[in-house]
């Protein structure tokens, strides 16, 4: 694949009466590279192209993007992955507002994550060394707090295209399950009782983009699912 | 004249990674009109890529462990010429600061007893160095700066700490009497340029590892904060003392924690032969990072380096088994398949040294204030100017940083930096305002970029910057091509000064940020260039083929570079830390 053709999403509110797609020709020089990598190959030719990007290794969650349909991290995401006879198709994280080219407006995400409370809640006094905790209690919080907020699974969910304002989304719910499952936390019944209308948590169907797009490789549909049950033995 | 909307703030933090957060958590507890303004949305700032822990004596692995030989690994690390005042104060204060990352929710790893799980790290001893390894590196499985930052970024939000996000900070705002009294900023998104206005304006922007071609950092490191006190006429401390961290991934460059050392795993050279025994013989691979560093370099010079070029060593790890792989290094399993090609379960991980932490930076007390020198060498505090984190240099690290001692000096100079601007604005504060002229005088680079009509390319420009840095700037220096270094750099500069914006649009306009880090990583580039050239010893991770050992009697001083006259001199390093006896200077060994 030395010569790459990419076909991306352009749009520049300041110019652009309506998004459009753009074709580059990369030379990737016959190497494996990270769609990241040809994303700065592009931009080398063309200074306007605009995408985020940070910590290149997949661990800041700044450059998700749809990759020839699939949602992940450019950062670690190599050609070989994902393009299909010499083609990449790259588009903006579905779903959200285009501010420019690959960035989106990411604030009814963030907004989402906001709403469950995301920070530990415990209204007993503070030892005055840490708390103690044991490690099969710990090992509850793996596969919950590695999220990286990069948007990928929540942006993937037909239910979150649907009711971004109301119902909180796979990134968020993991989060809120996080807190729940945290032994340290005392703030379960508040944060039960405000997940609990039909939108919220219910509008989940069981789609499971999510599990299928995360690049850290969670699983939000698990995490939805003790929720429910959570909701469910604390409404009997 | 000035017709910029302006934003009011009791306290500006410039920067969202843990210090900056963490400075703005007790300002924002405290009820202050506080706002955090940095380029990201905070949690991909570079603090979520800390992997193996934050060092700190907790007493949970060893319950005699004792913050004093904490203190002494960390001064001895240093090379001798960290502020023993500083030391102390990070030691001796770090186990409340670590408790109070736990109370906030860090998901830490933990022992069978419950309490905060921690391994061995490079330079860790028991009983200033009699004792033997100590373990001493508090972690979050290797993901501990991604647990530690979003866990500080969950507590601004329950605090409502209010976040200029994806803004970026141009220049520095002084008034007359040479008080800093703000920033120009940039909205991201929108393009609008405002002037905000503050009491205490805090650069926690992190380091500047881009301005090397091989590093370990994130895109987003470009020393924006360092630039930005150096265009304002501020001095830089220790600028070359420059960390290379022994374990990047040979190609990419991405961070392989040395906590992969930490819980057994070693170096090998082609020849499968652990080497590290040869250059520390009691540390091993678990001697401090300047000295492994070194050793590997030297290896792959004496023809014994892996590969068809010869040029990089091997980080062994099978041995470990998949278990504590999978349970202590899942992150490091991740990265090596990605960036690599290997899983170290089965296969060795190659690894080169490569660029990874900036020791120096704004000279700062322990209460962040900024430091500048008066006419006859004395210390002087800048008003109204803060640092704290990777851009500050307080000084803890000196010439070289021990492992896991980088996420605690977040935390606890964040801290304290927080707690004494609280204090100050409490007493009251008052300044004189920014006149049109002043404001208009922190808006002269933008105004360049925006008004360039041609000239060459950032991106060319930048790799030219990188290339001078790694070729004449690494981790084995000499004076002849420091000179040639310093020569080529001033030409650079005249080049980016007549670089060239093509794109002048307003809405996202990342290109427009890369011109103006571009600004920034020349500042930063020239700023070490000229200290180490002026360094005539080898001492930490500054090591000299012309000059290869350490100069007590000249060089037991911290260098200040003066931006002005882009001269070096000296500053007194501390010595009198105020509950312990002052560590003296040894010959260090490992």
């Amino acid at each position: 694949m030395s010569n790459l053709q990419v076909s991306i999403y352009r749009y520049n509110p300041e110019t652009d009466a309506a998004p459009y797609m753009q074709e580059f020709q990369v030379d990737t020089k016959g190497r494996d590279v990270m769609v990241l990598d040809v994303l700065h190959l592009m931009k080398e030719q063309d200074s306007s192209l605009a995408f985020r990007r940070s910590c290149r290794e997949g661990v800041c969650g700044s450059d998700g993007m749809n990759m020839n349909g699939r949602n992940g991290l450019g950062c670690i995401t190599p050609l070989s992955e994902v393009v299909k006879n010499g083609k990449l198709v790259l588009r903006p994280l579905p779903g959200l507002p285009v501010i420019r080219d690959l960035v989106v407006d990411m604030a009814m995400f963030y907004k989402q994550y906001e709403r469950i409370q995301p920070y530990l809640q415990n209204d007993e006094p503070e030892p005055a060394i840490e708390r103690l905790q044991s490690p099969e209690d710990r090992e509850k919080l793996d596969g919950l707090y590695e999220c990286i907020l990069c948007a990928c699974c929540s942006t993937a969910c037909p239910s979150f295209w649907w009711n971004p304002d109301k119902f909180v989304g796979p990134a968020g719910l993991l989060q809120s399950y996080r807190f729940l499952a945290d032994t340290r936390d005392t703030a379960t019944r508040e944060r039960l009782s405000d997940l609990q209308d039909p939108f919220s948590v219910f509008r989940c169907r069981g789609i499971m983009n999510c599990v299928a797009f995360c690049p850290k490789g969670l699983n939000p549909t698990r995490a939805i699912g003790k929720i429910r049950e959570m909701l469910l033995a604390d409404a009997t | 004249m000035s017709n910029l909307r302006s934003l009011t703030f009791d306290a500006i933090i410039i920067g969202g990674g843990g210090s900056g957060l963490r400075a703005a958590l007790e300002l924002a507890k405290s009820g202050k009109q506080t706002a955090v303004l940095s380029k990201v949305f905070p949690t991909r700032s570079h603090t979520v890529s800390a992997q193996g822990g934050i060092t700190c004596a907790i007493g949970a692995a060893d319950p005699d462990d004792d913050w004093r030989w904490h203190m002494y690994d960390t001064v001895k690390g240093s090379d001798y010429i960290a502020d023993q005042d500083a030391a102390e104060y990070l030691c001796s204060e770090g186990p409340k600061a670590v408790f109070e990352l736990e109370h906030m929710g860090l998901p830490f790893s933990r022992f069978d007893n419950g309490r905060i799980y921690q391994r061995p790290f490079g330079g860790q001893s028991k009983n200033f160095g009699e004792g033997g390894q100590a373990a001493r590196t508090c972690a979050a499985a290797d993901r501990t700066g991604h647990a530690l930052l979003h866990t500080l970024y969950q507590n601004n939000l329950k605090n409502n700490t209010t976040f200029l996000n994806e803004w970026y900070a141009v220049d520095l705002v002084k008034n007359a009497s040479g008080d800093v009294v703000g920033c120009i900023a940039m909205c991201i998104e929108t393009g609008e340029v405002v002037h905000v206005k503050s009491k205490a304006t805090v650069l926690a922007t992190g380091g500047a590892g881009r301005i090397y071609a091989s590093t370990t950092n994130a895109l987003i490191n470009t020393g924006d904060g360092v630039g930005m006190a150096l265009r304002a006429g501020f001095p830089m401390q220790d600028m070359e003392m420059w960390q290379f961290h022994p374990t990047g991934i040979y190609g990419a460059g991405t961070l392989v924690t040395e906590g992969c050392r930490g819980e057994g795993g070693y170096l090998i050279n082609k020849d499968g032969e652990r080497f590290m025994e040869r250059y520390a013989p009691n540390a091993k691979d678990l001697a401090s990072r300047d000295v492994v560093s070194r050793s590997i370099v030297m290896e792959i010079l004496d023809g014994r380096g892996a590969g068809e070029n010869g040029d990089h060593v091997f980080l062994k790890l099978d041995h470990l088994g998949e278990e504590v792989l999978n349970k202590r290094l899942p992150g490091i399993c991740e990265l090596s398949k990605t960036f690599a090609h290997v899983d170290p379960v089965t296969e060795p991980i190659p690894v080169v040294p490569t660029c990874h932490y900036m020791m120096g930076g704004i000279p700062t007390n322990i209460h962040g204030q900024a430091i500048m020198q008066d006419d006859s060498g004395k210390d002087q505090i800048v008003n109204g100017l803060f640092a704290c984190g990777e851009a500050a240099c307080v000084s803890v690290h000196g010439a070289n940083r021990l492992g896991g001692n980088s996420l605690l000096d977040l935390v606890v100079f964040g801290r304290s930096a927080g707690r004494f601007i609280e204090g100050a604005l409490n007493e009251g504060i008052d300044y004189l305002d920014a006149t049109d002229a002043d404001i208009q005088s922190a808006m002269k680079r933008l105004e360049r970029w925006n008004g360039s009509e041609d000239g060459e390319s950032v991106p060319d420009l930048k790799r030219a910057l990188q290339d001078i840095m790694q070729t004449d700037f690494g981790v084995f220096r000499e004076e002849k091509k420091m000179q040639e270094g310093v020569k080529r750099l001033a030409e650079l500069r005249e080049r980016i000064n007549n670089a060239y914006l093509p794109d002048k649009s307003n809405a996202f306009n990342t290109a427009r940020v890369e011109a103006l880090e571009l600004d920034n990583l020349m500042e930063v580039a020239e700023a070490t260039a000229i200290s180490a050239l002026e360094r005539k010893e080898s001492r930490g991770a500054h090591s000299r083929y012309d000059h290869p050992d350490r100069d007590d009697v000249n060089w037991l001083k911290h260098s200040i570079y003066c931006p002005k006259t882009k001269q070096l001199g000296k500053r007194d390093v501390n010595f009198r830390p105020k509950t312990v006896d002052t560590f003296e200077p040894k010959i260090r060994t490992y």
